[in-house]
């Protein structure tokens, strides 16, 4: 009998080690695919990303003769702001292609350089009216049109409909790469300037203001609550007590509300009710206070309940209070882990988006928010905003926004690590 | 002053009382050896005693001064309007009132009507003197404050306790910030809903078939009637929920196991994070990600194959989304599987039976409720999830379960219903609340049940 059974065992070892390599195989492919989408995502926005740093800059030869501009030599700081910079440039661009006569190129010369670029020969005039009068060759931002061609975006081949550069166009542009007027900087634009209409022009400083305001208010208010929330919980509270089982219900269901909610909450509440400005980084971070509180709390009652007990009656047995052994010896050996929790909670409300489109910090913000009750608006919200656009030089810009906010969050979570390995005590 | 800078000298006054309360505690104890004068505390707790008497009552005042300010003012500036200006409905006089604030905040000369012009002077007028009564009053009770609190400086006084009692209810308030949050999500998003189904049936809501919630502004008007009937939006929810899980519960699961019973710790060491940072990847770069790179490949292939599909598909919203819940189902999983007793492993292999037989019949059906568990969690976390839908799916309500076709959900309709102005009292604003509510209602019974199965199941092994 006894034969047969290990006969029957042995001859179907072969299914069941096949069974056995699938099923790890199985395992295998699925951490792959997943590995694989992130890595295609990264890929995906740094290609498209990167590009943006750079921006192109035509080489112009201008001409700031005071009778083009409008003003006399002596103006005012106000005659030399207001001047008619926009014909300068349009002289000087003329003066590229002197040949083109009909009115629809000439209109398309124009737009070849940017909005921006009589702007950038005020600030010239301005920091040094002297210059009225010379000759001067500058560099200005090109149209994004234009830089998207410069970038290689721009399939020549394609017919001449398709194409937002035409063939004339095409003509201008290799002229101007043949004499070297065309070139790739630097784009500081993109960290210097607030929201633009133009892509060439827009820029994230004022976004990123917007979160810095509200992240550091969001700290400033997160952190000792949800700390002393810990602290209360896991050293002081009354064991078997309604209250305490309570909010322990509570903090452990709003860790997974959806953060929405914590958007209509704010709506609701504090704008409604309280009466708090709308769009301001104020309003934002309490909403999202509230809704990393969570995080923050079970991460730093966690940290908290692994310092053994032996240090807490160490600190009681030399005559400390219950209050002094907590504050003076069980929080400092706990703050590596507390602190860990906070980073952790900090680095999902820097990349929370969703609650804060409830409480209006979606608006179009151009200037940089000058304080806590200013309206703004954050990264994540300005790369929403700009997903929506439909320029191709747009879709650029949100991704070189998307890469900064991900070094934000890796630099976040980095540090976390490190406090971690750094500071991580096995008792 | 306002409400910054009173803050600011609050704390500096505070310090100041600190520093002065320790010097005078240290100043009336004296050593043993002259008559023995010993405080009851360390000198350190009359100073911080000082501090509280000087900072907390002051604070609570400016605390409640700065909340309620705002309405008393704009009560009494309503109550000085002309007689028919007053006689209106609340919903006018709210409007007066936001009318006059933002005369105050855009300069009162650019107000056209006289009675306005004359209310927005009225209201900025009494804020200024509210402002200065507040900095008055704060500053003043805060010297007060200092003033008894230095009364309490003595060798009995038992300084330590009471510092330690206040940080005490200090410490309770902090905690219950936990209830009054989920009492403010509760009474607002209720409050609001109540007055939508005093506009609209809840019936309608919660069968109604047809989803445009235009309504008109003026009552002439054209096709403004605005119908409210969610059941599109939770189809469309549930269906682009579904396609999610539909990605990550296999996929979460079968790395799960693979990570806990088959990767060496290196292995596991190095892959283990690397899956977590698809959980870190803020939602709106994955809506990016979805709306301009997945949503067009997919069009794309379904165009090759001769399949229409919509370029705001379902199934590109949920793909994505169920690739950012991957990394939240694996490491709940792991959890539970991690916690069967290896005793029960070795029970098995002890049998003769393979590593997949032994996770297949024993470890699975053992962190079977574990595992339920993390899906509810996940499928909560989905029902939630807004921007990857805001971004990439559908804007129009249709009902239909073909993830080919664009859909909405109850999250993009939210956002679209509440940003931008609207006045807050249309059933268009309200409905966003009622949605809301349906959504908080439902993820909470999901996470509500998820804890209690995991709970149930952790108390199984321990």
């Amino acid at each position: 009998m006894s034969t047969t059974i290990t006969e029957k065992v042995r001859a179907s070892l072969g299914k069941r080690y096949a069974r056995e390599k699938r099923f790890r195989a199985y395992g295998f492919i699925s951490i792959a695919l997943s590995l694989m989408f992130l890595v295609l995502l990264m890929f995906n926005i740094f290609s498209k990303g990167l590009p943006a740093f750079s921006s192109t800059y035509i080489k112009l030869d201008v001409t700031l003769d005071a009778q083009t501009l409008g003003v006399t030599a002596d103006a005012t700081p106000e005659q030399l702001r207001t001047a008619s910079y926009n014909s300068v440039v349009q002289k000087g661009v003329q003066a590229l292609f002197p040949a083109v006569e009909e009115r629809k190129q000439k209109k398309a010369l124009k737009s070849l350089v940017s909005g921006d670029a009589q702007y950038e020969l005020q600030r010239m005039v301005l920091a040094d009216p002297k210059l009225i009068g010379t000759n001067q060759t500058v560099w200005v931002l090109a149209d994004d049109d234009i830089d998207m061609f410069h970038k290689g975006y721009v399939d020549r081949t394609a017919p001449e409909a398709d194409r937002r550069i035409k063939d004339f166009q095409l003509v201008w542009l290799d002229k101007l790469e043949a004499e070297g007027r065309i070139d790739s900087q630097f784009n500081t634009t993109f960290f210097t300037r607030g929201d633009s209409r133009e892509p060439e022009q827009a820029g994230i400083l004022s976004a990123l203001m917007g979160s810095v305001y509200t992240m550091s208010l969001t700290l400033l208010f997160a952190f000792p609550l949800g700390v002393m929330a810990a602290i209360y919980l896991e050293e002081f509270a009354p064991k078997n007590n309604f209250w305490v089982d309570f909010i322990e219900v509570n903090i452990n269901n709003l860790a997974s509300v959806p953060s929405i909610i914590f958007g209509l909450l704010g709506l609701a509440v504090f704008i409604q009710i309280f009466g708090m400005p709308r769009s301001s980084p104020l309003v934002g971070s309490f909403v999202l206070t509230l809704m990393i509180l969570p995080t923050i709390i079970i991460a730093s009652r966690a940290a908290l309940k692994s310092v053994p007990p032996s240090i807490r009656e160490g600190a009681l047995g030399i005559g400390a209070s219950k209050t002094q052994s907590v504050f003076h010896h069980v929080v400092p050996l706990a703050m590596p882990g507390i602190l860990t929790g906070t980073i952790i909670g900090m680095a999902h409300a820097v990349g929370e988006s969703a609650p804060l489109l409830m409480v209006g910090m979606v608006a179009f913000i151009v200037d940089v928010p000058h304080g806590i009750t200013d309206p703004a608006t954050i990264l994540p919200v300005q790369i929403y905003l700009w997903a929506d656009s439909p320029e191709r030089a747009f879709t650029e810009r949100t991704s070189a926004a998307i890469i900064i906010l991900l070094a934000f969050m890796i630099l976040m979570n980095l540090l976390a690590i490190v406090l971690r390995k750094q500071f991580e005590r096995r008792w | 002053m306002n409400t910054l800078g009173i803050l600011l000298t609050l704390s500096v006054l505070a310090a100041f009382s600190y520093y002065i309360g320790r010097k005078r505690s240290l100043a009336l104890a004296t050593p043993a050896k002259r008559g023995g004068n010993n405080l009851h505390s360390l000198p350190g707790y009359y100073g911080y005693l000082v501090a509280i008497w000087c900072g907390i009552p002051a604070l609570i005042i400016l605390l409640l001064w700065s909340v309620l300010s705002d309405s008393i003012i704009t009560q009494m500036t309503l109550a000085h309007l002309p007689t028919e200006l007053q006689n209106q409905s609340g919903d006018q006089v709210s409007l007066i009132s936001n009318q006059i604030r933002n005369l105050v905040a855009n300069g009162i000369e650019t107000a056209t009507d006289p009675a306005m012009k004359v209310a927005a002077e009225e209201y900025s007028r009494l804020q200024g003197i509210s402002n200065m009564a507040k900095t008055v009053v704060v500053l003043v009770l805060a010297i007060i404050g200092f003033a008894i609190g230095m009364r309490f400086i003595k060798p009995t006084t038992r300084a330590r306790n009471q510092v330690e009692h206040v940080i005490q209810y200090v410490m309770i308030l902090c905690a219950a910030v936990a209830i009054l949050t989920t009492v403010g999500i509760i009474t607002s998003v209720l409050f609001e809903s109540i007055r939508f189904f005093g506009q609209v049936p809840a019936t309608d809501f919660l069968f109604g078939t047809h989803w445009s919630p235009q309504t008109a502004i003026r009552a002439d008007q054209v096709g403004g009637s605005g119908s409210f009937g969610a059941i599109p939006l939770f189809v469309g929810t549930l269906l682009i929920s579904a396609i999610a899980l539909l990605i990550a519960v296999p996929l979460g699961l079968m790395s799960a196991i693979y990570l806990s019973e088959y990767a060496s710790p290196f292995v596991r060491a190095y892959v283990k994070p690397a899956l977590e940072i698809l959980a870190g990847i803020p939602t709106v770069v994955y809506g990016f990600f979805a709306a301009l790179t997945v949503a067009p490949f997919i069009r794309d292939v379904g165009a090759m194959i001769g399949l229409n599909v919509a370029s705001e598909s379902a199934l590109a919203a949920g793909v994505v989304m169920g690739v950012m819940i991957i990394p939240f189902m694996s490491s709940l999983s792991d959890d539970v599987i991690n916690a069967v007793p290896q005793a029960m492993r070795d029970g098995s292999y002890g049998m003769g039976a393979t590593k997949s037989e032994t996770i297949k019949q024993v470890v699975l059906p053992a962190a079977l409720p574990g595992i339920v568990g993390a899906f509810l969690l996940a499928a909560s976390r989905a029902i939630g999830e807004t921007m990857i839908v805001v971004m990439a799916a559908g804007l129009s309500a249709n009902l239909t379960v073909n993830p080919l076709e664009a859909v909405t959900t109850v999250t993009v309709q939210i956002v679209t219903l509440l940003t931008g102005d609207q006045e807050f009292d249309s059933a268009k604003t309200l409905a966003a609340f009622a949605l809301g509510l349906a959504l908080f209602v439902v993820t909470l019974i999901l996470n509500i049940l998820a804890l209690q199965i995991v709970r149930k199941y952790r108390e199984q092994y321990e």
